[in-house]
């Protein structure tokens, strides 16, 4: 169960970003800013030496106190971005694993829409279905 | 038979008789007797009933098919306004006014018949019930000339008491009777609706322009200005895919039993009171009174349009329309993107970036309900799923090719011939006389330049990927392994996805799909042994590995929801499902879903017919695996999938392995089997080293539940489909318990971790206590 879903795009800008709405969603967006940083050096790391062998899961970006912080690049350079609250330790590496999957199928889903032009926002009924299930359910 | 062309009006009001007719519901045939009674009430003399029939070559047939129906109706016409029968007249006689039944015993009859009379015949009856019988659809017959909607108010009282007569009278005694789906009147309605739209009353504005006047543009304005202003069947939104459906806000009769969807019904019920009947109304009513409480059923008539438009994009019926024309097509409606984006989300039923024929329609009636004012369903409606519109089709698209043109729309099609081609060039003209969108004007949006996305752009997603159990002998005759290995070959084709099939190559580039799924689901057990030996190459196991980690998630996921079908127990119980069972529940005590190695080298060995072999191969995986230890807690990279789509493999294995230890005969391949697992098992050493750990526990368990199978003459030819079907079971059964088990060692291994943590933690904090 996350506490903030966010897609990111090629270029960094944010196309899709859903938190928990109780909270503060500022320190969200910051927090997944941030962890863009991480997410560059991860795949630079891997980069080149790999090619597209580049394992889409990027796992634990980096935890806090308060939360962890998972990423997942595609092909395209487009990066999902989960954040989970670091009580909930119940959530297994396969879970969210699980989670970036279905995140990136709805994604591919949403790009397959004619109707959707890449670097929009991503408004599809869908695919909010889709990060609703997998984000916290708050009372 | 002899061609006959009919105009709109006629076309439609012939349809409603002949769905009125249409007492078996066949929409092929009409019953005699309500026929014949039709024919009486024309109030001809039996003679000439007699030479009608015999004309219009029923006698010849014997039964009263949709043309021979039409012919006769034509006929009727002729002999009632005096015009000898001929054959030839049934083309040449202009402005050949509509055939009129009277039927003198009902007061609905009657009442019907004077409708058909009455230029406000629109009136919609408001369907009391559900057994309605539509309004007869002389509507179209008045509509045609035009008349004004002077009567409206007579009208619309004779019909509300014809209403409650016809409910009263459930034998339907108008000939118009829709059972079902309404007839194709919707032209008239829909020129019904135009006229009213294009008569500019006010107080029909709001209620058109509440509908979705759009529509009614869509027809040239060969009807004339039709009061009607888009009566929205408060059914269903009847999309009107052509022009009929906008009427059918007209038709929306106060006491409709169908729920007032639209706002504009109630004003509809305003104007219909003055609005010209028109054919439109019928079909409302009729469509109302339909039992079939579908909203967003379509129409034989829309679907037919549907299909034309569908044409003018992709010629090919069976083709896709890619993403970009769709695009640019429904860009036309001027709906916002937004919604656009979202109807494509709901019609694109397999995701693949382009529209077969039955999306095609989908999207399309969404538009159209759109423009009309119906908000958008979240999810795509029942009727309009690609499988419930053609019954006859499969309706998944990436199953067959078949997309879109069953039988229905085939059956529509020659009936509809004489109309259609009537339809069709009215649609250009309406294409470009109207602004409306319905004509999808070529003011095409300014859109930018379009993504262009290949048709089938994504491969269908293993979620979504239809599991097709491939029938498998489980014989290991070579006569059967040769059909195996056609038979594969044959399901490659089918799947693409298939992993484990064919040759090498094939392999190595389908290692990337959810093999283990598409093992599972292909059931290739029998087949493909003989390709086995070409599985020889290093690099397939290790690509397979790679991609059955990446999507054996998915594909597990495939795998494990449906349940297996039940099927009946196999009367040959030797091999597989005792054996299975009794196996499985020994792997599911070792050690997790780990039997990876054995769980890949089976997708692959169970394709080989040398069943006998397995065996051996099992005691070879045993050995192997034991000399790979695992490791500790590696972080399985989707091991835990990957175990689970080893242990599908594994499962996969062990049915084909009790098969093979029952094929004596074919032990010629006995070296194969080995050593692509032995390989299989190297690279799985080399990339999952975890999962071995289970690995050799589960190949021994395998080993020995193998060993013990006890062997199957080749004469079970007759149970050779149970074993397959027990076997297909059991994988099934195999593959969702492997998954379970390997979630489950997942979150054991996790849960050791935290509690040596805590351990830990614990340790450490001891001693400051002492402090």
């Amino acid at each position: 169960m996350a506490v903030c879903i966010a897609v990111i795009a090629k270029e960094n800008y944010p196309l899709y970003i859903r938190s928990v709405p109780t909270q503060n969603e500022l320190k969200f967006h910051y927090t997944v800013h941030t962890s863009l940083d991480v997410v560059e050096e991860k795949i630079s790391a891997v980069g080149k030496a790999l090619g597209d062998q580049r394992e889409l899961y990027l796992g634990l970006l980096y935890p806090t106190e308060d939360y962890k912080v998972y990423g997942y690049v595609t092909n395209s350079k487009v990066k999902f971005v989960i954040v989970v609250d670091s009580s909930n330790t119940s959530l297994r590496d396969n879970e969210i694993r699980s989670m970036f999957r279905k995140l990136h199928n709805s994604f591919t889903d949403v790009m397959c829409n004619p109707f959707h032009n890449p670097g929009d926002t991503i408004q599809s009924k869908a695919f909010d279905g889709i990060v609703s299930g997998m984000m916290v359910q708050t009372a | 038979m002899e061609s006959l062309t009919l105009s709109d009006v006629e076309q439609k009001y012939y349809s409603d008789l002949f769905v009125y007719c249409d007492t078996d519901n066949t929409k092929k045939v009409a019953s005699n007797g309500r026929v014949l009674d039709l024919f009486r009430a024309a109030q001809l003399p039996s003679e000439v009933v007699l030479q009608i029939t015999e004309l219009c070559g029923a006698t010849r047939l014997g039964h009263f098919g949709r043309s021979q129906f039409y012919i006769a109706l034509k006929l009727i016409a002729i002999a009632q306004s005096g015009l000898p029968l001929r054959v030839e007249s049934l083309n040449s006689v202009k402005d050949l006014p509509l055939p009129r039944f009277v039927v003198g015993k009902n007061e609905a009859e009657a009442r019907h018949a004077a409708l058909y009379q009455d230029p406000d015949s629109q009136g919609l009856y408001p369907a009391p019930g559900t057994a309605v019988i539509p309004r007869p659809p002389g509507r179209g017959h008045q509509n045609k000339k035009g008349h004004p909607s002077s009567t409206s108010l007579p009208v619309h009282e004779v019909i509300q008491p014809l209403a409650t007569t016809i409910e009263s009278q459930p034998e339907p005694t108008s000939p118009v009777v829709s059972p079902h789906q309404s007839p194709p009147t919707s032209p008239h309605s829909w020129r019904k609706h135009k006229r009213q739209h294009s008569g500019g009353n006010a107080e029909r504005q709001p209620v058109v322009a509440a509908t979705g006047a759009v529509w009614t543009q869509f027809r040239e304005p060969q009807t004339g200005p039709v009061a009607g202003d888009g009566m929205w069947p408060s059914h269903s939104p009847p999309l009107p895919g052509q022009e009929s459906w906008v009427s059918f806000t007209a038709d929306t009769p106060p006491s409709s039993t169908l729920p007032a969807m639209h706002p504009s019904s109630v004003q509809v019920q305003r104007t219909t009171i003055r609005t010209v009947a028109s054919a439109a109304t019928t079909n409302e009513i009729q469509r109302q009174s339909s039992t079939y409480d579908d909203p967003w059923k379509i129409t034989d008539e829309q679907r037919q349009y549907y299909i034309n438009q569908f044409k003018t994009i992709q010629p090919d019926l069976t083709g896709f329309i890619p993403g970009s024309a769709a695009k640019e097509f429904f860009t036309k409606s001027k709906l916002p993107i937004l919604e656009l984006s979202h109807i494509w989300e709901l019609s694109d039923f397999d995701k693949d970036g382009a529209l077969t024929l039955d999306e095609f329609c989908a999207a399309f009636h969404l538009v159209v309900a759109r423009k009309n004012g119906y908000d958008l369903p979240e999810k795509l409606p029942e009727s309009l799923m690609p499988k419930l519109i053609d019954l006859d089709d499969s309706a998944v698209p990436e199953q067959t090719a078949d997309v879109g043109y069953s039988a229905s729309p085939v059956e529509v099609t020659p009936n509809k011939s004489p109309s259609m081609p009537s339809l069709n060039q009215a649609w250009p003209e309406m294409n470009q006389s109207n602004e409306q969108w319905e004509t999808f004007s070529e003011r095409s949006s300014s859109s930018q330049t379009l993504t262009q996305f290949d048709s089938n752009i994504a491969p269908a997603d293993p979620d979504t990927a239809i599991v097709h159990p491939v029938p498998i002998r489980m014989t290991p005759s070579k006569i059967h392994m040769q059909e195996m290995e056609l038979k594969r070959t044959g399901s490659d084709h089918n799947h693409p996805t298939s992993p484990l099939l064919a040759k090498p190559p094939e392999l190595s580039e389908e290692a990337k799909l959810p093999a283990s799924m598409k093992f599972v689901a292909a059931n290739t057990v029998g087949d493909g042994y003989s390709s086995s030996d070409s599985f020889t190459s290093d690099q397939e196991p290790i690509t397979r590995q790679r991609s059955q980690s990446g999507t054996s998630p998915e594909a597990l996921k495939v795998v494990a929801p449906p349940p297996p079908p039940p099927r009946p127990h196999p009367s040959h119980s030797r091999s597989s499902s005792l054996d299975m069972n009794r196996t499985f529940a020994a792997t599911k005590s070792i050690a997790g879903g780990g039997a990876v190695l054995t769980t890949t080298s089976p997708q692959q060995i169970p394709q080989q017919p040398n069943f006998a072999d397995f065996s051996q191969f099992q005691a070879f995986a045993a050995s192997e695996q034991p000399s790979s230890l695992p490791e500790g807690d590696k972080p399985s990279e989707g091991a835990g999938p990957l175990r689970t789509v080893k242990s599908d493999g594994q499962a996969d294995e062990r049915p084909s392995a009790t098969v093979n230890s029952g094929a004596k005969g074919s032990s010629g391949p006995l070296a194969p089997p080995p050593k692509p697992v032995r390989r299989r098992l190297k690279s799985e050493d080399e990339l999952r080293p975890e999962d071995e750990q289970h690995g050799p526990q589960k190949s021994n368990v395998i080993a020995a539940v193998l060993a013990t199978q006890p062997s199957i003459p080749r004469s079970v030819g007759k149970d050779k489909k149970a074993i397959q079907a027990s076997i297909r079971r059991n994988k099934e059964t195999n593959t969702v318990l492997a998954r379970l088990n390997s979630e489950l060692q997942q979150q054991l291994k996790d849960l050791l971790e935290e509690r040596i943590s805590l351990e830990v933690q614990l340790e450490q904090l001891r001693p400051f206590s002492h402090l």
